[in-house]
């Protein structure tokens, strides 16, 4: 069953994904009337504010994240909108600057995670029989463990820092690309037209690189935006349970766990950050699910025309 | 071309399926030999054992001797170059035989530089552009995707890639099945021309005795994996010696045709090993022998015929 209908989507999508950059373009901007449409321009434009706050956070941020501004727990109100937190320092002043970790993170994480998962994927897929097997058994165990347990033993073991925790957040996430590559690939390692090529003489490395990938490669930039989302808010648990980053650096995670004891005396140190962490998230959710909604019925309308035409 | 003992089982969860058993088939050169049996007979899988370009469950046995040298004995890497340069193989479903994110002439400049890598882009366009001029595509076909193209126009481009290097044999799996009747006319009498023009062997597999009789100089007739019949497409179809071959002709519909006449009965299933004849169950002239001894092809009359009947 499986092969009709992987066999009928590769082909849609392949057609969609093999357009030149600007007809996808063109054919994603076809669809923002439609709620999907609607709902991924959201998002993206959540996430690039959040970017363009990040990179001029020295002229956006009133103060200095890191110094003393206020007495503690000023409530929001004149000079500080979002109030001052339990060490007297600017709650949006520190979620401006703040912004600048979990992107980081996201990044270079999904980098990390990318540039392993896919290659494995492609080639436990492509190759098959027993690197294959062991391969999958290595993921799904992988996979298996709770991600958020699995990054708190990774950083635990590797230490503090930028690179640290996106080195144990990508390790949690390498399974998910992996899966979806290698599944994907093995459905379109059995297309015609990889039989084809094999029959014409390809070697093995062109027909990866040149009839699988690029066949395979739609189901990255969903895989990228849900993975990102989650990234936010296990980077966020990290640095809640101590894990994190060293202390110091404004981050939005840190800040929930440095004042979340005081949220009765002062409910907005903790608010504000948390409320970022759920927009960046949802906002990149918002991405990864509406390109999905739009792929799908899209294509399914072009391969509709493309029958009638032929 | 040249093949003894040829066998190709699979291993499956039920047991292994002889999907080709014993089969002695040459294939001369600037000659083309028809392939003919039902759907399942084994045909498919020939031709594609001679390229080796079975799943892995697949034990291929016996020996195929191409140009004198026995393929068994290459290695993969050997295998791959004589793909597509020596031996090209053309396919039943031209819809889905090309990468549908690759334009038209990049299939060529991969395939060229797959077998030559010195080769540089403009040299691999202007081959391409020449051998697509005698296969009859317009040049302007070259930048465009293959969804942007007929079915036909996609088989002529499958020939044109496999006729790139000239190879002395072409397999063809039933090359017009998936095409209307003109565009079948059409792209067969491409074939031949380029057959004739090419000096290449062709190993035509179909189920369509028709292209057979106008095309091919020899036919060999399958069934259950084993070569039933084998001789010159004239007197063969004149006069079918193997109650199979009989029964296939029969089977062909004409304007006279009042009442469709069809083999009785089912192939047999390939799984496991069997004794006898195995088209004695649908046999008309089924004799006691039959049942328990199996017939060996061996010669029979005249033009090189070839019978596995225990009637001759």
């Amino acid at each position: 069953m499986a092969v009709g209908t992987a066999r009928g989507r590769t082909t849609i999508l392949g057609r969609f994904v093999g357009r030149p950059a600007g007809r996808l373009f063109a054919h994603f901007l076809k669809e923002s009337g439609t709620a999907a449409g609607i709902i991924v321009w959201i998002g993206i434009g959540i996430v690039l504010a959040i970017i363009v706050m990040a990179i001029f956070a020295p002229f956006l941020a009133p103060f200095d994240p890191n110094t003393k501004v206020a007495d503690p727990e000023t409530a929001p109100g004149g000079r500080f909108v979002m109030g001052v937190d339990r060490s007297g320092q600017d709650v949006l002043s520190r979620i401006i600057w703040g912004a600048r970790i979990p992107l980081a993170i996201i990044a270079v994480a999904t980098t990390i995670s990318l540039a392993i998962g896919l290659p494995i994927g492609l080639l436990s897929g492509f190759v098959g029989g027993r690197l294959d097997r062991i391969l999958v058994l290595v993921m799904d165990s992988i996979y298996a463990f709770p991600g958020l347990l699995l990054a708190i033993v990774i950083a635990a073991i590797i230490g503090r820092g930028i690179l640290n925790i996106s080195v144990a957040i990508a390790i949690v996430y390498i399974p998910t690309y992996f899966r979806i590559i290698r599944n994907h690939v093995a459905a379109v390692k059995q297309e015609p037209y990889v039989e084809a090529a094999i029959a014409l003489g390809m070697p093995r490395r062109r027909i990866i690189l040149r009839y699988v990938l690029p066949n395979v490669a739609q189901s990255i930039p969903v895989i990228f935006s849900v993975n990102a989302a989650d990234s936010v808010l296990t980077e966020a648990g990290l640095t809640f349970l101590g894990l994190g980053l060293p202390p110091g650096i404004p981050d939005w995670g840190f800040d929930i766990s440095l004042n979340w004891q005081r949220f009765e005396a002062s409910w907005w140190a903790t608010f504000y950050p948390g409320l970022f962490i759920l927009i960046l998230t949802t906002a990149l959710t918002f991405v990864g699910e509406g390109l999905n909604d739009i792929l799908n019925p899209l294509l399914r309308k072009k391969d509709f025309k493309a029958k009638v035409e032929a | 071309m040249e093949s003894k003992g040829l066998s190709v089982t699979f291993d499956t969860p039920d047991g292994p399926v002889h999907a080709v058993t014993d089969v002695d088939l040459t294939i001369e050169k600037g000659t083309t030999v028809g392939l003919v049996g039902e759907s399942g007979c084994g045909k498919s899988t020939l031709g594609r054992a001679i390229l080796r370009l079975l799943p892995e469950n697949a034990r291929i046995s016996g020996t195929v001797r191409f140009d004198g040298i026995d393929l068994s004995t290459r290695s993969p890497k050997e295998m791959r170059d004589l793909r597509g340069r020596n031996i090209a193989m053309i396919f039943q479903d031209p819809m889905t035989r090309l990468n549908p994110l690759m334009r038209i002439r990049d299939h060529f400049i991969e395939t060229i530089q797959a077998h030559d890598p010195g080769v540089t882009t403009d040299e691999a366009v202007s081959r391409a552009l020449r051998v697509l001029a005698d296969v009859r595509v317009p040049a302007d076909r070259m930048n465009m995707y293959p969804h942007e193209l007929s079915g036909g126009m996609r088989q002529r481009i499958m020939i044109a890639l496999c006729l790139l290097f000239k190879p002395a044999l072409l397999i063809a799996d039933e090359p017009t099945t998936a095409l209307d009747v003109i565009l079948e006319a059409q792209i067969l009498q491409l074939l031949q021309s380029i057959m004739h023009g090419y000096n290449m062997a062709v190993l035509l597999i179909t189920h369509n005795l028709g292209l057979v009789a106008e095309f091919a100089d020899r036919v060999a007739v399958m069934y259950a994996g084993r070569i039933a019949e084998e001789g010159a497409t004239v007197p063969l179809f004149r006069e079918p010696y193997h109650p199979y071959t009989q029964g296939l002709l029969r089977s062909v519909i004409d304007l006279d045709t009042t009442k469709l006449y069809s083999v009785p009965g089912a192939p047999p299933s390939l799984l496991g090993d069997s004794v006898g004849c195995p088209f004695y169950p649908r046999c008309e002239k089924r004799m006691a022998v039959c049942e328990t001894v199996f017939p060996e092809i061996r010669p029979v009359g005249e033009d090189r015929r070839k019978v596995a009947c225990h009637l001759y």
